[in-house]
């Protein structure tokens, strides 16, 4: 199958976005489909053989503030000529409500069209008032692919029907194999927290009010605290008892992140709300490393309410240090969850995510129409043809 | 001589951007009227696979004699009357509740799919019924979206839809058997 993907957001910029967009095409490369990414980009950078220039974003004012996107008639005549050259069977767009490539996409394009929302957002007011062009772009989308539940939520409110929930993909080979950070596993438990440092509702509170009870028990114990934010306030402000237990690490690389997993006997997710779904769980499940997790609606999903990790109560220390020291005393638990949590992780690996959007695009493509590049009946359309060097 | 060109030029304006208007919106009908029936198009040939896909696995032998025989007897159905919407619907929706009873049970979808035979069978099955269910719900996208814009009192004034007929919605249980959801 031929595919064209549109990132809406700079190619060299670091984003949620690009990420997935990067990871959905190596998939699909890997499954043997031909893919071609539409992304704005310098023109200096050096791209992947399978990405196409749109050209430098111009930084512009929306929406409260500034927005680097590619608008205006030269980058609507680059992305039709990108669809007109590519003869892609689906175009799949993302971020189709942010004014970008992807809207000019919608608009350009007729046949099978696919398109993924990654983020909720409020809807604007320049939104409802140009309710009636966005339409224009947005209704000729044949298939919506929501990441999360707050996404889909999004896509029934702005542009009314209903979206595919299809969540973000781990890459487990990237956490399978990887070896323990210099002098661990050690004795005694180890704990594992990831996370903002500073920021409430990751529950780093939670986890550290739970301390004095579990080291109570377990003097020799020790809690792995790693994520950007303030390491010195956190240092400084650890009550006495407990401050031999805890080793505050700070913001660690991706490659220290799986050797973390693998140096330690758990992994805590005390976050209190506001999580959409829980990669880092996933991450942590991949890499054979046991979870416990808030009981909150996301996690509890993630791990089928308690088989794949152990569950305690949202908010409560006390609970939190029962559930710890229960999973540390009990090895052959721990191995269990370890199993239990590869083999989920492995239901939301890249190659999984990549099969269900490939469904998706057979599904709207079944007639056999290719996309084309199409501006009849759109005035604006034609101003923009007569603004191009054809 | 003034006295009459205002109005007359106001009136001109005023007709102009309502006749662009008109023609715009009918561009717009015309593009969801198009979604609507390549979207049809998608899921009458998804719904002809996921059956083809029953029969095969009837066929195959790698189900006991009596699912077999239930299956192929519902799978035929759901191809015999494709020029009938409503009778179509119902032997869908019979095929599915025998889908859903032939591999109901992860257990026995996964001891299929490891044997020789399995593994291609189960694997085109799945992919058709999860197919099949999408590109009904994308159809049934494009249809509430094509009814919105010609319920809107112009188009039905001004006959914007032409003779393009109502779009109708398709109504049918098409869930994906609790043994093939995560397949």
């Amino acid at each position: 199958m031929r595919v064209g993907i549109v990132c809406p957001y700079d190619w060299t910029a670091p984003g949620g976005v690009q990420v997935h967009v990067r990871d959905l095409a190596q998939a699909l490369l890997e499954m043997g489909h031909e893919v071609s990414v539409l992304a704005p980009s310098d023109e200096e950078t050096e791209l992947e053989p399978y990405v196409v220039s749109a050209g430098r974003p111009v930084p512009v004012p929306y929406n409260g503030s500034v927005a680097r996107v590619n608008i205006g008639p030269v980058s609507a005549t680059r992305v039709r000529r990108w669809i007109r050259d590519g003869d892609f069977d689906v175009v799949h767009v993302h971020e189709p409500t942010s004014p970008s490539l992807s809207m000019l996409a919608c608009w350009v394009a007729r046949g099978p069209l696919v398109a993924t929302c990654h983020s909720s957002v409020a809807k604007s007011r320049a939104m409802s008032a140009a309710y009636f062009i966005l339409q224009t772009a947005v209704e000729k989308i044949d298939a919506r692919i929501a990441v999360s539940e707050k996404a889909r939520q999004t896509v029934v409110e702005h542009l009314g029907g209903d979206a595919v929930l299809i969540p973000n993909g781990v890459t487990c080979k990237h956490f399978a194999s990887g070896s323990p950070l210099p002098g661990y596993p050690r004795e005694g438990g180890t704990m594992l927290f990831l996370g903002r440092i500073d920021e409430d509702r990751k529950g780093l509170d939670v986890l550290l009010g739970a301390m004095p009870e579990i080291v109570a028990q377990r003097p020799d114990v020790q809690l792995l605290v790693a994520g950007p934010g303030d390491v010195e306030y956190v240092r400084r402000h650890l009550a006495p008892t407990i401050r031999d237990n805890v080793v505050v690490l700070g913001l660690i690389s991706d490659a220290d992140k799986v050797s973390a997993f693998k140096s330690v006997d758990m992994y805590v997710a005390p976050n209190t709300g506001g999580e959409s779904f829980g990669i880092v769980l996933l991450e942590s499940m991949a890499a054979g490393c046991p979870v416990l997790a808030s009981d909150i609606d996301a996690f509890a999903r993630v791990l089928e309410d308690g088989t794949c990790g152990a569950l305690f109560r949202n908010g409560d220390s006390s609970d939190l240090a029962r559930q710890a020291l229960s999973l540390l005393a009990d090895k052959p638990r721990r191995e269990l969850l370890s199993d239990e949590g590869a083999r989920r992780a492995e239901m939301f690996d890249w190659s999984t995510v990549a099969r269900d959007v490939v469904r998706v695009y057979e599904s709207v493509t079944a007639g056999g129409e290719k996309v084309q590049a199409d501006l009849s009946g759109q005035t604006l359309g034609r101003l923009s043809r007569m603004g191009s060097d054809e | 001589m003034s006295g009459w060109l205002v109005p007359a030029v106001v009136i001109a304006v005023i007709v102009i951007v309502f006749v662009i208007y008109l023609s715009m919106t009918a561009g717009r009908l015309d593009r969801l009227h198009h979604r609507v029936e390549a979207g049809f198009s998608s899921m009458d040939i998804q719904f002809l696979r996921r059956s083809g896909c029953a029969l095969e696995a009837a066929e195959s032998g790698v189900l006991d004699p009596a699912t077999s025989l239930v299956l192929m007897e519902a799978a035929h159905n759901a191809r015999a009357v494709p020029g009938d919407p409503i009778e179509r619907a119902q032997m869908e929706s019979d095929l599915t509740r025998v889908l859903a009873a032939a591999f109901g049970s992860t257990e026995d979808v996964n001891e299929i799919a490891e044997s020789d035979d399995g593994s291609a069978l189960i694997g085109d099955l799945s992919g058709s019924v999860h197919r099949a269910a999408m590109s009904r719900r994308f159809y049934n996208d494009a249809v509430r979206a094509c009814r919105a814009v010609r319920r809107q009192r112009l188009v039905r004034w001004f006959r914007l839809a032409g003779s393009a007929p109502y779009p109708q919605s398709a109504e049918l249980d098409d869930s994906v058997p609790a043994g093939l959801v995560d397949r």
